[in-house]
């Protein structure tokens, strides 16, 4: 391995009341691939922030071809040939790929007037698009892109910088099985033109494929590294919380009972043509599998009373029932765990207190006034059965780590009383450990007879914790699956819209 | 009380205590009393407006309607000899419609705030100005209402001190909308409804239905201030009559720490904010200032304001990084000890 050219050391920050990091060091050398991981709030974000040049460390310095220096901003981050793909993409909706890719560098002509060079600027993306592989033009209207395609317009970008390390936080999160299977390409592929990446994922079987190490943060310390003959889930779990995981699948305690929430011929503004009928029942969680786009967002708004229902009935306990807005799902009972927690979830420069109490303020009320000491203590009982981590329940949401906002947005409808709890990604940025606590928490709600529908795109949770299985492709369901069918071979077949084979996997 | 409501305080104090130096006449009774009224008048629609600023909204029609609304009530007593009581609850309930019918605009039509409140003001001013025929609306000769204007323009003496009961009823106003915005259970749902839309629409709160009771609100209590103001002028040119005074109260509400993206507001600032406009206001009276530079005073005080707490808030975020800092290697030392063994 060549020497490093980036090296962190001793790199600490701190926020009010928290240790973001504690004396970090790391190391970065050409072409390579480093994994960073650790559990929510571990700090990972904030080291990445301290090496973009967006954070200011409070100790330590940074290594950039041997000059030290205490912190970078962020041009000097982009001298120095670090990119940054964010956790929440920076692109603008409105300007096309090239667009986006030359943001506040656009080529110019035209002398004085510095009018746009759009030729120029379309032929030096070109190569780019090839490079990666792209299936979609220069002019392409960035709002008319998929997230994972946004996702490679932020690498185009880095690319053109020149950049020698591309630093990617949490990229597949969001991406579907296939589009994950490409970005792990495209890694590959900067891997073999010595670009290093910094990959920071909660999947582990993502670092298995594509890390040549991987550090492990735990509370904003280096508590390991592992080299690529040392990696092993197993090894990643230990290092990360510190004890051995179970197996994922929990068998319901009893064998569910009748249907509870029974869609029938549900039709969506999206897919106009297509019915979606199913049912789930009293302790079952229902898996609700798909690609992302195959109408699973869609059909869980509807049913929430979000978007209007276009044709068909959903019926609770067997009785038709009409659901005109949320307030009508919650009051029937049915709760929605929205995908976008930052845009859906949350509010989030309110304190964590108040948000959990939203959905449930009546309840909380004397003389239509809101009992701040209830709605506190509520707040800090779900802190410590989610393991919320943050100073105290007066924090704003907004200042927390990804996973753990995700458990706030948990919490909001766990202290209720669900009959039906529709989860859509429901553990989306959040790491193994706190993962293991919300399938716990999903399972006994279901043993308490709670019947759960969840929507994900992350396979081993699709294939690990649900009771049962539907497969959405293109707004309609094209099949149902009993756990000794499940397999990602045959939930695969079904989201591309195959029936399934007597072979199996 | 925030440390931003107590900011602003400061300011004001500093301001009135410049004034009075430069000339005492600004602490007379008399003078003090004026003050306090117009800032009993002003305030009320400017808690009004916050209520709209709050939930992301905007309110431009505040003027025309005091105009119109005034103008009404004193055709309904003067010219119909209707009851004032039944005149006074005729108006409060045209403000509630209007309110009514901004908020289903905003809400059910999707027209944006701006736009729908612009109309308004326009067509309630040419609507005042045609039903007077632009002519001067007041009380004749000999018209005497003694109870309603004792109740909505009188004084009451209260330790020498003549206390205009527009300053009562301003106190009764704020009190409950503090408890409304910030104690209840509605005030919690119009806040969340100006932070994030949606996320509250997912949280089971009909945001609709809170937009719209947030105009509903202000139509009324801006209904409310039209009578008090109608009562205090006594005469009104449909023409002139209360206009700018939407702009007096999105000031007052932005300097009282109203965030105009929504979400974020607090009554005591508003009241605050009001008082600081009609301190300036005074200001430029009594130190001979030319009147017509009245607004650029007005402008150019809120612009340093604002500055002003800028800078606090970004030094107070600095000190606090600082002492995270401290507390950082606090905790950083167990932490070598361990490493020495
Ligand atoms: N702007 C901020 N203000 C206050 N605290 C912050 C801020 N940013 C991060 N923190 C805190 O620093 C710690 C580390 O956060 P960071 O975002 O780096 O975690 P992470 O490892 O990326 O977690 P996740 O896997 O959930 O994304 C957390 O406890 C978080 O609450
Ligand atoms: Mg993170």
């Amino acid at each position: 391995m060549p020497a490093p050219f980036l090296e962190l050391v001793d790199i600490s920050k701190s926020y009010p009341g928290v240790v973001a990091l504690d004396h970090v060091g790391l190391q970065v050398s050409p072409g390579e691939v480093v994994a960073l991981i650790g559990e929510n709030g571990a700090g990972k974000s904030t080291l990445m922030r301290v090496l973009g040049g967006v954070v200011e460390p409070s100790g330590g310095f940074i290594r950039v071809d041997g000059a030290a220096r205490s912190s970078l901003t962020v041009a000097d981050a982009i001298k120095a040939g670090i990119a940054f793909v964010h956790q929440e993409l920076n692109l603008f909706d409105n300007l096309d790929v090239a667009g986006n890719v030359f943001i506040g560098r656009e080529p110019v002509h035209g002398g004085p007037l510095r009018l746009i060079d759009r030729k120029r600027m379309y032929a030096d993306v070109a190569p780019l698009l090839e490079r990666l592989g792209c299936d979609f033009a220069a002019d392409a209207p960035l709002a008319d892109l998929s997230l994972a395609q946004r996702q490679l317009v932020e690498i185009m970008k880095a690319l053109s910088l020149d950049a020698r390390l591309v630093i990617m936080d949490e990229p597949t999160s969001s991406l579907t099985l296939a589009e994950t299977d490409r970005l792990m390409r495209t890694v590959a592929g900067l891997k073999a033109h010595g670009v290093s990446i910094i990959f920071i994922t909660h999947r582990l079987n993502e670092v298995m494929q594509c890390a040549d190490r991987a550090v492990v943060l735990r509370d904003g310390r280096v508590v390991g590294a592992l080299t690529r003959a040392e990696l092993s889930p197993a090894a990643m779990i230990r290092l990360m919380i510190g004890r051995d995981l179970k197996s994922l699948y929990v068998p319901p305690a009893a064998p569910p009972g009748d249907s509870v929430l029974e869609i029938v011929d549900a039709v969506t503004d999206t897919y106009p043509g297509r019915a979606v009928s199913l049912s789930v029942r009293h302790g079952e969680i229902l898996g609700l599998a798909g690609l992302v786009g195959s109408g699973r967002t869609e059909l869980a708004r509807a049913v929430f009373g979000i978007d209007p229902l276009r044709g068909g009935t959903i019926r609770l306990d067997g009785e038709p029932i009409r659901i005109a807005s949320p307030r009508a799902a919650i009051e029937q009972g049915i709760y929605l765990v929205p995908e976008d927690r930052k845009g859906a979830g949350l509010l989030l420069d309110v304190s964590i207190a108040e948000n959990i109490s939203l959905p449930d303020l009546a309840s909380y009320m004397r003389f239509w006034l809101v009992d701040t000491d209830r709605e506190n203590e509520n707040a800090v009982r779900q802190r410590e059965r989610l393991k919320i981590r943050a100073p105290d329940v007066k924090t704003a949401v907004g200042s927390l780590s990804g996973g753990n906002q995700q458990k706030v947005v948990l919490a909001k409808w766990l202290s209720m009383r669900p009959k039906v709890l529709i989860v859509d990604e429901p553990t989306r940025g959040v790491d193994v450990g706190a993962k293991q606590e919300i399938y716990g928490m999903l399972r006994r709600l279901t043993d308490a007879g709670v019947a759960i529908l969840m929507i994900s795109s992350d396979m081993e949770e699709v294939i690990g914790v649900s009771d049962r299985l539907a497969v959405m492709h293109e707004g309609a369901i094209s099949g149902f699956l009993d756990r000794s069918q499940f397999s990602e071979h045959n939930v695969l077949q079904l989201a591309v819209g195959h029936t399934i084979t007597a072979e199996g996997p | 009380m925030s440390k931003k409501d107590l900011s602003l305080l400061v300011l004001i104090l500093v301001v009135g205590t410049v004034v009075a130096l430069i000339n005492p006449r600004f602490l007379y009774v008399g003078n003090l009393s004026n003050t306090a009224n117009q800032i009993g008048l002003f305030g009320i629609f400017s808690i009004a407006e916050a209520f709209i600023i709050i939930i992301g909204g905007i309110e431009l029609s505040v003027g025309s309607v005091i105009a119109l609304l005034g103008v009404l009530f004193i055709d309904l007593i003067v010219n119909h000899d209707v009851n004032w009581v039944v005149a006074l609850a005729m108006i409060v309930a045209a403000g509630l419609v209007i309110g009514l019918v901004h908020g289903t605009l905003v809400t059910r039509m999707r027209i944006q705030a701006f736009v729908v409140t612009l109309c308004g003001l326009l067509i309630y001013r040419g609507a005042a100005r045609y039903y007077t025929e632009d002519a001067t609306a007041g009380f004749g000769f000999g018209a005497s209402f003694p109870m309603l204007e004792w109740l909505a323009a009188g004084r009451t003496n209260v330790l020498g001190f003549p206390l205009p009961h527009s300053v009562v009823a301003l106190a009764v106003v704020a009190v409950i909308a503090w408890v409304v915005l910030h104690r209840s259970v509605f005030g919690r749902y119009l806040l969340a409804v100006g932070k994030n839309e949606e996320a509250a629409r997912y949280s089971g709160i009909r945001t609709n239905r809170v937009i719209i009771s947030a105009y509903v609100i202000c139509g009324g209590l801006t209904a409310f201030s039209a009578i008090l103001i109608a009562m205090y002028t006594r005469s009104i040119s449909p023409a002139v009559h209360g206009s700018f005074y939407e702009l007096y109260a999105i000031a007052a509400a932005v300097l009282g720490g109203c965030s105009l993206r929504g979400g974020e507001g607090s009554i005591i600032g508003v009241v605050l904010g009001t008082v600081l406009l009609q301190v300036l206001q005074n200001l430029v009276n009594l130190l001979g200032i030319p009147s017509s530079l009245n607004f650029a005073v007005m402008g150019t005080v809120i612009l340093v304001g604002v500055l002003g707490d800028q800078y606090l808030v970004q030094r107070r975020h600095r000190a606090s990084a600082a002492k995270g800092r401290e507390q950082a290697s606090v905790a950083a030392a167990p932490l070598e000890r361990v490493k020495v063994e």
